[in-house]
């Protein structure tokens, strides 16, 4: 087992252009192949810390490495290497879906790093293979439902062989088979996995681990199992098992 | 395109040829004529415009049925309905035969500025989604007692344009950050493969239309 973290986040500090301070000093690590869900009520700073991981935020104070490697918005060689690494999957699949088809979305980021012809193609229906995708692969994106974007979606970032996976609410909106296939897919990654979700099932069916971000700074990190066990934690974090739902 | 505009009006015979040709291009590209007549209705306006040239003019007269009409104006009349009916027949033909994609890639091969091209590519992505946007704010708007009636409606349907632009910037916003994430570092990956084109199957149809022009007449 290859003992570099996957990620490594370090007393990571963020404010605002407009002085609102998001982050005050988050430290947060990831081994290699775990799967962990980021946790934590609107507005806590999440949105904020996942667009450190690729450098679109430039890091302020502290730092940010992924495997291994220092995330430097300022090193545009270091940062394009960065985000082969680290695949985002935005929330909504219309942004992150831009291509005129399925495939050649799924190649824009190969294509980035330099793959062409035949590698390009079998590097592409791979990762569409991954996700179930395949067959749709000449589509337009606006004729998929919104479960099969949010598949080809990551896709995308599946396409580039990242260390980490990022995503942003992969349950949200989704019906619940789309929900499931999901997590079908999630599980059969072999892949570290970041997620920020609301949905606490889902972080508890995919993710070993969770860690609470709120008010800027890492709150609470234990297994999934026993944090959904501390009642007044999850409130005193504006958490909430759904209804009806027992541990 | 250019073959025919070169061709003076006055050589009837040319463009009888140009109209078989366009009947024929129809046919292999199997539209139904009445889809490219109902299409080819936005030429109207036109029409009009070049009816009414043979009353305005200077230079010789002619009698016809009883109206003194300008000949220089009536074969510039005629020139434009002959020559904008060629110019959009063709397009209807390339839009019903061709798909979107097909056209962007076209325009790449043709050496259009690839922005121009990147910009087509997203509009003709986004136009959907957009629009999809456009139809949730007008149920929306209706849902709470909204009617699209008066002058007074104007100030909300205008603030409804403008929120749209944000939204769709921001979309944009989101959009280009998504492709920062996989890499992008200012170039979009071509649409087609490099391949030799086909220039001598492209180039049927100009050389027909120039034999025409130039058997029944010199060109200009």
């Amino acid at each position: 087992m290859n003992s570099i973290p996957s990620l490594r986040i370090n007393n990571l500090a963020y404010a605002y252009p407009d002085g609102h301070q998001a982050l005050f000093g988050v430290n947060l690590e990831l081994k290699k192949g775990e799967k962990v869900a980021l946790l934590g009520p609107n507005g806590a700073g999440k949105t904020t810390l996942i667009l450190h991981l690729n450098g679109i935020i430039a890091t302020q104070q502290g730092s940010v490495s992924v495997g291994g490697t220092l995330v430097d918005a300022k090193n545009k060689e270091s940062l394009r290497h960065i985000r082969e690494r680290v695949g985002i999957v935005f929330q909504d699949p219309d942004d992150q879906l831009f291509m005129p088809t399925v495939a050649e979305d799924v190649a824009f980021g190969p294509y980035n790093s330099g793959l062409r012809g035949s590698d390009l193609e079998k590097v592409t229906e791979d990762a569409l293979a991954k996700v179930g995708m395949l067959e749709f692969k000449d589509r337009p994106p606006h004729h998929l439902s919104f479960g099969q974007r949010r598949r080809v979606a990551v896709a995308t970032v599946l396409a580039m062989n990242p260390e980490i996976l990022v995503l942003d609410e992969p349950s949200s909106n989704l019906d619940p088979a789309s929900r499931r296939e999901l997590a079908e897919i999630l599980k059969s990654l072999d892949i570290t996995i970041l997620m920020v979700t609301h949905d606490l099932p889902y972080a508890l069916e995919l993710c070993e681990r969770s860690v609470i971000l709120s008010g800027g700074v890492i709150a609470a990190d234990a297994k999934t199992s026993e944090l959904f066990a501390n009642q007044e934690l999850l409130s005193e974090h504006r958490l909430e098992l759904p209804f009806g739902f027992r541990l | 395109m250019i073959v025919v505009v070169a061709t003076p009006i006055q050589n009837l015979a040319a463009y009888l040829g140009f109209f078989i040709i366009l009947l024929i291009l129809i046919k292999l590209s199997e539209l139904p004529y009445r889809t490219v007549f109902l299409r080819s209705l936005v030429e109207i306006p036109f029409v009009l415009f070049a009816l009414l040239m043979p009353f305005f003019g200077t230079g010789a007269k002619i009698k016809f049925l009883g109206l003194e009409l300008y000949e220089a104006g009536l074969w510039a009349g005629a020139g434009i309905v002959a020559k904008g009916t060629i110019g959009v027949i063709t397009a209807i033909i390339l839009s019903g035969s061709t798909s979107a994609r097909d056209i962007l890639s076209g325009l790449e091969k043709l050496r259009v500025p690839a922005p121009l091209v990147s910009i087509a590519t997203f509009m003709l992505r986004y136009l959907n989604v957009i629009n999809d946007e456009l139809g949730r704010m007008k149920i929306a708007r209706e849902s709470r007692g909204f009617e699209e009636r008066g002058l007074k409606s104007w100030r909300i349907l205008a603030q409804t344009v403008g929120a749209l632009f944000i939204r769709s910037y921001e979309r944009g916003e989101r959009v280009y950050l998504a492709m920062l994430s996989r890499g992008f570092a200012g170039a979009m990956p071509k649409l087609s493969e490099e391949k030799p084109t086909n220039w001598l199957l492209a180039l049927v149809l100009p050389l027909i239309a120039l034999t025409i022009s130039l058997s029944t007449g010199a060109l200009l």
